[in-house]
């Protein structure tokens, strides 16, 4: 089991760099995860992560990309529910890497 | 004694063998057991017959995981863990129905 | 992926007693992802997957019932429940946590007649 430290705190990872509790989450474990993944965040990407951690507590999953795509359509209108918007935010896998920035478990159907 | 039951009735018949089998003491349905304590289950009659015989307690934790807090039979008695603890302590043999 | 295939998935056992629920959710959350023709059949003790209201803090394991709610954006909808398993436990279509098509055995049989993969949980 890998540990990550972000202000004196440390917290347990899986061995992909997945949060193991993601009741510990918070904003800058999200910002420390997203620096390890290269992305550098802006408003944008935080309403994606946002997102998906409201979803996560809604169904208990995150979802698979398809289904973002379409759940991010609904919610904030079809020029974010596009997977060329969130493939530039989010350059290696929206799905992936934004679960990963919120602290979530890898999405069910992953591979 | 004490008859622990970890089978839904209509998977599995162990339920129906206590019933059948055993003279009589008390039953503890746990895990998917508790679904023989649940209103309108087929197995309610038997049940509710043999309660003259038996003394029947439902795990109230597995009955709220499964949803069927508010639906307890009548005459069943739920109880928590510690209550798992002293129905064990309190019989002199116990049995586990696999 | 143009080769769509029908999969329904047969639910007969009870959550959380066995994993067989759970892991049956995730294949089909698999299957339904890669855009698939996904029906799930539940009878038996398979209705009480679908029985609202579990509360799973007590026996300290993860509950799923919410998950079910998010086989419609998965475009899973066709969730085909056994009339005579819902008599035989007490439930009716109500105590769903989920929309589904009650169905009797004999309806139920035609639609696994229709499939080109039946799995079985």
């Amino acid at each position: 089991m890998a540990t990550i430290d972000v202000n004196g705190k440390s917290y347990e990872t899986d061995e992909e760099g997945y949060l193991v509790d993601l009741s510990q989450w918070n904003e800058d474990v999200g910002g420390y995860l997203a620096q390890t993944e290269g992305v550098a965040m802006t408003e944008q990407h935080w309403e994606v992560v946002n997102f998906l951690r409201d979803y996560y507590n809604e169904f208990q999953i995150a979802p698979a990309v398809r289904v973002l795509t379409k759940a991010i359509g609904k919610k904030l209108g079809p020029e974010k529910g596009n997977s060329q918007y969130l493939y530039e935010l989010f350059p290696y896998g929206p799905a992936k890497q934004a679960c990963k920035i919120a602290g979530l478990p890898k999405p069910t159907g992953c591979v | 004694m004490l008859h622990i039951i970890n089978k839904s009735p209509l998977d599995r018949n162990s339920l129906e063998t206590v019933l059948t089998t055993a003279t009589g003491g008390s039953i503890l349905l746990i895990e998917d057991g508790v679904y023989g304590a649940t209103k309108g289950n087929a197995c309610e009659g038997k049940l509710k017959a043999a309660m003259g015989k038996f003394k029947v307690y439902a795990l109230q934790g597995d009955l709220e995981a499964r949803g069927f807090a508010d639906r307890v039979t009548d005459g069943v008695t739920t109880v928590d863990y510690a209550g798992f603890v002293d129905l064990v302590a309190d019989s002199k043999t116990n049995q586990s129905w696999l | 992926m143009s080769d769509i295939k029908k999969f329904m998935f047969v639910n007969r056992k009870a959550p959380y007693g066995t994993i067989y629920a759970l892991e049956s959710l995730e294949v089909v959350l698999i299957a339904a992802a890669f855009e698939q023709d996904v029906s799930m059949a539940f009878l038996d003790d398979g209705v009480y997957q679908l029985k609202k209201g579990h509360a799973t803090k007590g026996i300290e394991v993860k509950g799923f019932e919410k998950t079910y709610g998010a086989l419609e954006d998965y475009d899973v909808t066709k969730l085909y429940v056994d009339q005579e398993s819902l008599d035989a436990r007490g439930l009716t279509a109500d105590d769903m946590c989920v929309p589904v098509e009650v169905m009797s055995r004999a309806e139920l049989g035609k639609k696994m007649d229709e499939q080109d993969v039946v799995l079985s949980f």
